[in-house]
């Protein structure tokens, strides 16, 4: 027994859905299926449509759904039978959908493509052209030929972009019309139904002419992307041709030209020059290349306590200040569970330019190398003699290294006062990022009390008062185990709230 | 200065802006005129994710925005730069509300997506950015614009008005111009290489801080949603494509910059005699987008990269994968039924997509030649670099002819007409 089904319209997706539901439900073969939209597509024998199989629809898995809806749009006049044949192939075997290296699958797709290309540029080349309407209030009217059944694909995207604005799209086979509260379609339309000009055409061409560079010619760029069939329409396109004959002699005529002179300048602005020297002019090492900018220390230049980091991290090269990423975030924790006030400290690195690896859109912390620490050791020695502090304390092997000179195993050397070659105070203790990166509790939990005792030790040293919170009441200790697990439970870059146990 | 009427003055500030190769239009949130309610909102315009090119020019570039200068006067002297101080080009100037109606006239009738202003640096970086900034609120708060706008930002402004144009801009940008801080200093010897990076740094804060609000509270403020970019331009000082590249990746890492553009020198009337006096070298700039492609969605390192170079320059007779492939041919054939989509992202000819088309299609069985050309590949490029179920490539990748096979074929790019 075979089928002959009459769809609405050349793009009845729900025609065709509703019929291939039951027509597939009642296991009917698609070579029984002839089908017809009246747009030419497979009506060889005319026959008068059939009543549909009395059962119950089959349901259509909503990948397919999504990619017929495009493919039915098509111009191709096997659409209806190619996707019919797909359905049906899909009940027996379901996955067949991600195999594109089938041939149904893989045609269904490039129908797909093509009306979604198609579509697409019909958003891009439809030109409005400006009416006025009987009470003198502005319309706008389109004349667009594309190559597939797209009108009702794609006026919505226009009724989004242009909701506020009356506007008809004209085809040869549909038209489109919203009138600022509902879009209604009607029958196809000639190019004369349209207006043949709008006030900002010239305007429009003027900037197409300028914006064009004719000493980079791509023609054949320019066409795979405007295909010259859609040129009929783009009023535009009348300068292609004008525009490429030129465009040769323009440029040699620039290369030719004779070259200007400086002109004298009058004292405008000129943006602030740094002065030649000094630390943001450093090039000693390589690292100024890849980052933003030095970080130099910050403080007091009488600190009583100096802590000398490692270099600065991702945060701190965006910033420009020492100690504002995550490991600062911990060193302030530190800091305020110590009572120490951080404006009355100096805060420097042992380098001062970020070092890192680039992967993807991340930049990754790479140590320093030696030759990094050394180059950069003339600008922490001179802020060394400038602050002169009670004491410094050194985190991390990579400053212990740059304020003693000699390798340093933090572990074993952590906590004791030692003093460097010119006779200054020293404590040396972990690299809070240090602290980050340990995983067990017991590890966590034994450097975290370490850290506190050795910054504890260091201002007892450099005699620095007990600094109290504002309100002048003690600060809350809760157990040391329950602020590791706060503290450092992640690199977040906001500090959490505090989590009791 | 005599007056020019709105035409010559657009000839004029277009034509200053064509150097510029961004036009993106695309990373927008979703905008829309029609409410929920299925009634038009009042206002104008719409953004759906992705760009939209509306035009293409002759020479191959999208046409997407309204790319314009808001003046071609500046107080700056860069050497490959049309609007510097010492050239004697014609200079012009729009008013806020020109372009603001420029703009919405062109968008009415669906010439653009949106804006893409610019300006040379008039009496303060200050003032510029301020009457930028001007454009982007009229065009949002008074006329309800909702389609797309990019703003170049200026090295220098006050973080206020940064933060002003970052509200009602999708985009900013600001160029780095030079791959190397010898080159700026040389053809621009008023930028400064740490204050580019400086504000670059600084964007990507507020960027990330908005988009982080955000999160937390919808009704929060934007801040250039759509991400910043940058352009170099190659070609006009020493630096090779690995050094363009190097920079280009610590921009991407450091900066989290959407795209980095970049653009061909290209002789300007009224030339600096510093700059090289000769066409702009097209095809170097292709290879240098396809390494860039590499780098950031095919897994490729610097290291790769600058492996497929000779001294740091690419052969521009083939493109770099490929030649990272004759290069590292120990590495192949890649089995299509069996290899790692990293592996498969290394063949010549098999782009992402393919390759993910690859990893599904082939759980339905095993993949032959004809399966790989429906699933998109350029198999022909691929076929010596890999075995398919009805294929072996056997010697022709240790053939000596293979390179020279490749390099062979007829340029895909046209260089004069």
């Amino acid at each position: 027994m075979s089928f002959a089904i009459a769809l609405s319209a050349p793009d009845d997706f729900e025609g065709w859905r509703d019929a291939a539901a039951r027509l597939a439900a009642a296991g009917i073969p698609p070579e029984a299926v002839e089908w017809n939209a009246g747009d030419g597509a497979d009506s060889l024998f005319g026959s008068a449509p059939s009543p549909l199989p009395d059962v119950p629809p089959q349901p259509i898995p909503e990948s397919f759904r999504d990619l017929a809806r495009f493919a039915i749009c098509h111009a191709d006049s096997q659409r209806f039978a190619l996707l019919y044949r797909l359905l049906f192939r899909l009940t027996s075997a379901p996955g067949l959908l991600s195999n594109r290296a089938d041939a149904d699958v893989s045609r269904t797709h490039a129908l797909a493509k093509n009306v979604s290309r198609d579509r697409h540029k019909m958003t891009a080349f439809v030109r409005f052209r400006e009416v006025a309407r009987e009470d003198q209030s502005p319309a706008f009217v389109s004349w667009f030929e594309p190559e597939h059944h797209i009108l009702r694909l794609t006026a919505p995207f226009f009724v989004r972009r242009f909701a506020s604005q009356v506007f008809s799209i004209l085809t040869p086979k549909a038209s489109a019309h919203w009138d600022g509260e509902s879009l209604r379609f009607g029958p196809g339309a000639s190019r004369r139904d349209a207006p043949d000009g709008d006030r900002f055409e010239a305007l429009w061409l003027t900037y197409y002419a300028s914006i064009f560079n004719p000493a980079r010619l791509k023609v054949d760029m320019m066409k795979s992307e405007m295909p010259v069939k859609y040129w009929k329409n783009l009023p535009e396109a009348a300068l292609i041709a004008p525009l490429i004959r030129d465009a040769r002699a323009r440029m040699q005529g620039m290369i030719a030209a004779p070259t200007a002179s400086r002109a004298a300048r009058g004292p405008g602005y000129l943006p602030q020059v740094e002065p030649a020297g000094g630390l943001t002019a450093c090039r000693a090492c390589p690292l100024h290349a890849m980052a933003t900018q030095v970080v130099p220390g910050a403080g007091p230049e009488n600190a009583r306590m100096m802590i000398v980091g490692e270099q600065p991290g991702d945060r701190e090269d965006l910033e420009g200040q020492p100690f504002v990423g995550p490991s600062g975030q911990l060193l302030d924790e530190a800091l305020r569970r110590s009572e120490i006030d951080r404006s009355t400290i100096y805060l420097t690195n042992a380098v001062k330019h970020f070092h890192f690896e680039p992967r993807g859109k991340h930049r990754l912390h790479k140590t320093p190398t030696r030759a990094h620490v050394e180059a950069c050791s003339p600008w922490l020695r001179a802020e060394i003699r400038r602050v002169e502090p009670e004491i410094i304390l050194a985190m991390g092997a990579t400053a212990a290294r740059a304020v003693l000179k000699q390798e340093v195993a933090v572990k074993a050397m952590r906590g004791r006062v030692l003093s460097d070659f010119e006779g200054r105070k020293v404590l040396i203790t972990w690299h809070p990022a240090a602290l980050l990166r340990l995983t067990t509790r017991e590890e966590k939990r034994a450097a975290w009390a370490e850290f506190l005792a050795d910054l504890r030790l260091a201002r007892d040293i450099a005699q620095i008062p007990l600094h109290l919170p504002f309100d002048g009441q003690a600060p809350e200790k809760p157990p040391e185990a329950a602020a590791l697990s706060l503290s450092l439970q992640s690199d977040a870059r906001r500090p959490q709230s505090p989590r009791h146990t | 200065m005599p007056q020019l009427d709105l035409s010559a003055k657009l000839a004029v500030l277009a034509d200053a802006a064509k150097y510029d190769a961004s036009c993106a239009s695309s990373a927008a949130p979703r905008r829309s005129s029609l409410g929920s309610d299925g009634k038009s909102k009042g206002g104008l315009g719409s953004t759906e994710g992705s760009g939209i090119c509306h035009a293409y020019a002759p020479d191959g570039r999208c046409i997407s925005l309204l790319k314009i200068l808001l003046t071609n006067s500046c107080l700056f002297d860069c050497a490959y730069c049309i609007n510097r101080a010492s050239s004697n080009v014609q200079r012009a100037r729009f008013t806020v509300e020109e372009v603001v109606a420029l703009t919405l006239d062109f968008y009415r009738r669906n010439y653009i997506e949106g804006l893409f202003l610019s300006s040379g640096i008039i009496r303060s970086p200050d003032y510029t950015m301020e009457q930028l900034a001007r454009v982007a609120r009229e065009l949002r708060v008074t006329h309800g614009f909702r389609g797309y706008i990019h703003l170049k930002s200026i090295p220098d402004a006050d973080p206020l008005l940064l933060e002003e144009a970052g509200r009602y801009a999708d985009r900013l940008s600001i160029n780095i111009e030079m791959p190397t801080e010898r080159g700026l200093t040389k053809l621009a010897p008023e930028k400064r290489l740490p204050s580019i990076r400086r504000s670059m740094g600084g964007l990507r804060v507020k960027i990330e801080d908005a988009a982080a609000e955000r999160k937390l509270s919808p009704r929060a403020p934007r801040f250039a949603p759509a991400g910043q970019s940058t352009q170099m331009i190659i070609g006009a000082d020493e630096a090779s494509d690995v050094d363009i590249l190097q920079t280009s990746v610590s921009l991407y890492s450091g900066y989290k910059l959407r795209r980095v553009y970049y653009s061909a020198f290209s002789p300007i009337p009224d030339a600096s005699s510093v700059l090289p006096l000769k066409p702009p070298p097209l095809l170097r700039e292709h290879r240098l987008y396809q390494a860039d492609w590499l780098f950031r969605f095919y897994g490729f390192s610097l290291e790769d990269i600058a492996g497929a170079t000779d001294g740091g320059m690419f052969d521009t007779a083939i493109d770099p994968k490929l030649a990272w492939a004759l290069r590292n041919r120990a590495h192949f054939p890649v089995c299509i039924n069996s290899g790692s989509r990293e592996w498969l992202l290394r063949v010549p000819g098999l782009g992402a997509k393919v390759v993910d088309r690859i990893l599904v299609a082939r759980r339905h069985g095993r993949l032959t030649i004809e399966g790989l050309k429906r699933l998109g590949a350029q198999a022909r490029k691929a076929m010596p670099f890999i075995e398919a179920a009805d294929w072996q490539p056997g010697a022709t990748l240790d053939g000596e002819r293979l390179a020279a096979r490749f390099r062979h074929q007829p340029s895909q790019l046209e260089l004069f007409g």
